[in-house]
């Protein structure tokens, strides 16, 4: 049974405000800002944007169903600085009514389904700890079990200090799927948004088979300050902009928020995804059994007779070319 | 909304919430220290007791070599294995040269050339951690810094053959990861691991880098802390008041750990290697996870088990590593005996 997000379509702070762009300093009305998408109408800076704006702005209406909303961060370190831990938390969630940083779910994109992993940079910064680690974990890996595209739209500081090493290692758990997207011929698109920095920019988010960024968005390894403050050179024009990326090979497509659902959209109508390695029982709800084998058997070449075994009672059915097969997945 | 009473993943035991005391600050810094010092043995001190004909492989062939990470084929007890760490100096000229340890992208992507020939030979991989980091300048960035490390994460997650981790000094962020996604995970008992330095955390979330040894308890960046974690298999004891003291000493005791790891490696088939390795990394962390809906929770209960089958894919582990280690498990008795 689907999971409506409950967030979509909340707005925060009053409408009735104003918000000054921190890029030509205008004040923009924020039902205006709204109303175009949180882009500032005269310079065409774009604010950040929550994930509710953010599905509102991707997804086809109503589509997203959430998965593993349950999953909830502990403290294991017994993390304390000025505050606890759990109380920046709690603030955290109080403050933006999310449960975590990021979410994840299917949802569609002009009709084509996908599991889309979304970061919400309001919540402690879209830092990277355990479950947001293990959300983009599983939104990977979903995508790896329905055979359906995975987008990631990132907007993070980096690793979560307060889970110290057990941040660090989610870097390896939101990049081990990835392997395995690639075995199975599964497209993932990484979409950067402002900011997208450290951890999360240093696994998955770097690794896009397509990798998307909004205009001027901060995208970099380490902080700027960091960046010039260690070795004390001038930085490049431009450094650690989505067009600097691009500029250096690093990114794919610079998208202005207007145009990136259908950028999306068009990215899924030209990544086909492959349906090599489905069980037969998978098979059958898509494709059929013919088509994994040959399919398969295209991509792995004489491979297949190791990976693959054939199910003796349907093997020794007749004497068709293509066996019906079904990918063994017993040990 | 109901619990599911079960944390996946969960590791200590809740610790009181308190800032770390002084006596802990204390601890936790003079183990950094020590993983600081500037006699401690580094990656090529002790590549040169532990393996034989050791030949250093230069160049990522995109770029340049970086001095700050070195790798090459060497023998261990006779047989071949692609060895990889990070190279701090051992004096100001030597740090220099080095960058103080601190690679830039075209380390990381001498480390992927080499991870890849490793794969390609059938040689199980031995990386040594000891970096403060990967370079965080203008020039790093340029040249993809970010995509350089995740890159090579990535390719250690599915590199068909065994790879053992050594944390033998700093292990400092993703830097270190770069090279430390591994089956066996071994750190010398005054080595420290950490998502960001003591001082950088110290000046973000204290304010002030003064407070790096607080910020170095807070942590738990020892080695002891981080077995407690889950992240570090084991621990190697260091000789007298620390590895500086003899790097003899500790060499022959992280060889016996290396070699021992290795053979454990070398009984489990190939593609149990990396099923094993997947399940390794993909349970690391630390939630609690409760169904927030029965009903999707039923549709959806299989998916651990659909997430084996992703383990299984046809074409993963296909490949074995060289024969000369097929039969290394059958005489660790051997191994055992050390240096
Ligand atoms: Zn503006």
């Amino acid at each position: 049974m689907p999971i409506k997000f409950p967030f979509s379509r909340r707005r925060s702070g009053p409408s009735d405000a104003w918000t000054k762009c921190p890029s030509c300093e205008q004040q923009v009305f924020n039902r205006q800002l709204e109303r175009s998408q949180r882009v500032c109408p005269t310079c065409g800076h774009h604010f950040r944007m929550s994930v509710g704006e953010r599905i509102d702005l991707l997804l086809d209406r109503d589509s997203f169903e959430e998965r593993d909303a349950g999953l909830e961060s502990v403290d294991p370190l017994g993390f304390h600085d000025d505050r606890a831990y759990v109380d920046r938390l709690e603030a955290a969630r109080v403050k933006t009514g999310l449960v975590e940083a990021a979410v994840w779910g299917y949802g569609r994109i002009d009709g084509h389904r996908v599991a889309i992993g979304l970061f919400d940079f309001r919540f402690m910064g879209g830092s990277m700890g355990s479950v947001v680690g293990e959300k983009v974990a599983r939104c990977l890996e979903g995508a790896l079990v329905e055979r359906v595209p995975a987008i990631v739209v990132s907007a993070s500081g980096g690793a979560r200090m307060q889970e110290g090493t057990l941040s660090l290692l989610q870097l390896a758990k939101t990049t081990a799927p990835l392997e395995r997207l690639d075995i199975a011929g599964v497209p993932f698109i990484s979409v950067l948004t402002d900011p997208t920095t450290g951890g999360v920019l240093a696994s998955f988010a770097s690794l896009g088979d397509v990798i998307v960024a909004e205009p001027r968005a901060l995208i970099g390894f380490a902080g700027a300050r960091v960046a010039s403050g260690t070795v004390g050179e001038e930085l490049p024009e431009g450094f650690q902009t989505a067009e600097f990326l691009r500029d250096h090979g690093f990114v794919d497509l610079v998208v202005s928020r207007g145009e990136l659902r259908a950028t999306l959209a068009r990215l899924l109508r030209v990544l086909p995804v492959s349906r090599a390695g489905m069980t037969a029982d998978e098979a059958d709800r898509t494709r059929g059994p013919i088509g994994v084998i040959s399919g398969l058997a295209e991509r792995l070449g004489g491979a297949v007779s190791e990976g693959i075994g054939i199910d003796d009672r349907e093997a020794t059915n007749g004497d068709r070319p293509v066996p019906p097969a079904r990918v063994r997945t017993d040990r | 909304m109901m619990t599911l009473d079960e944390t996946l993943g969960s590791v200590a035991e809740r610790v009181a919430m308190a800032p770390p005391t002084d006596a802990e600050a204390a601890a936790a810094w003079s183990r950094v220290q020590l993983a600081r010092h500037p006699q401690r043995p580094r990656t090529l001190d002790l590549v040169t007791r532990m393996f034989s004909e050791f030949t250093e492989l230069a160049g990522d062939r995109l770029f340049r070599d970086d001095p700050a990470l070195v790798g090459g084929p060497a023998l261990l007890d006779g047989r071949p294995v692609m060895v990889i760490g990070h190279q701090k100096g051992n004096d100001t000229d030597s740090n220099i040269a080095r960058n103080f340890g601190s690679a830039h992208p075209e380390g990381f992507r001498k480390a992927q050339r080499l991870m890849r020939l490793a794969d390609k030979l059938g040689m199980p991989i031995v990386t040594f951690l000891d970096t403060a980091g990967a370079y965080p300048g203008p020039a790093a960035e340029e040249r993809g810094q970010a995509e350089a490390i995740a890159s090579s994460i990535k390719l250690m997650t599915g590199l068909r053959v065994p790879i053992v981790v050594c944390i033998i000094g700093e292990g400092g962020s993703g830097g270190a990861l770069a090279i430390g996604v591994g089956d066996v995970v071994i750190a010398l008992e005054n080595a420290v691991y950490s998502v960001i330095s003591p001082e950088g955390c110290a000046a973000i979330l204290w304010r002030s880098p003064d407070e790096a040894k607080v910020a170095a308890a807070a942590m738990r960046m020892t080695a002891a802390d981080q077995v407690t974690l889950g992240i570090v298999d084991e621990i190697v004891d260091e000789p007298g008041e620390g590895a500086h003291t003899d790097h003899d000493a500790t060499a022959r005791a992280l060889k016996r750990a290396v070699v021992a790891a290795l053979a454990r490696a070398a009984r489990e088939e190939p593609g149990e290697l990396l099923v094993t390795r997947y399940a390794r990394i993909r349970s690391i962390g630390a939630y609690r996870e409760t169904a927030v809906d029965a009903a999707r929770h039923r549709t959806e209960q299989n998916l651990r088990d659909r997430i084996g089958r992703i383990l299984h894919l046809p074409g993963i582990g296909r490949r074995r590593w060289s024969d000369v280690w097929r039969g290394a498990g059958d005489d660790d008795g051997e191994a055992e005996g050390g240096a």
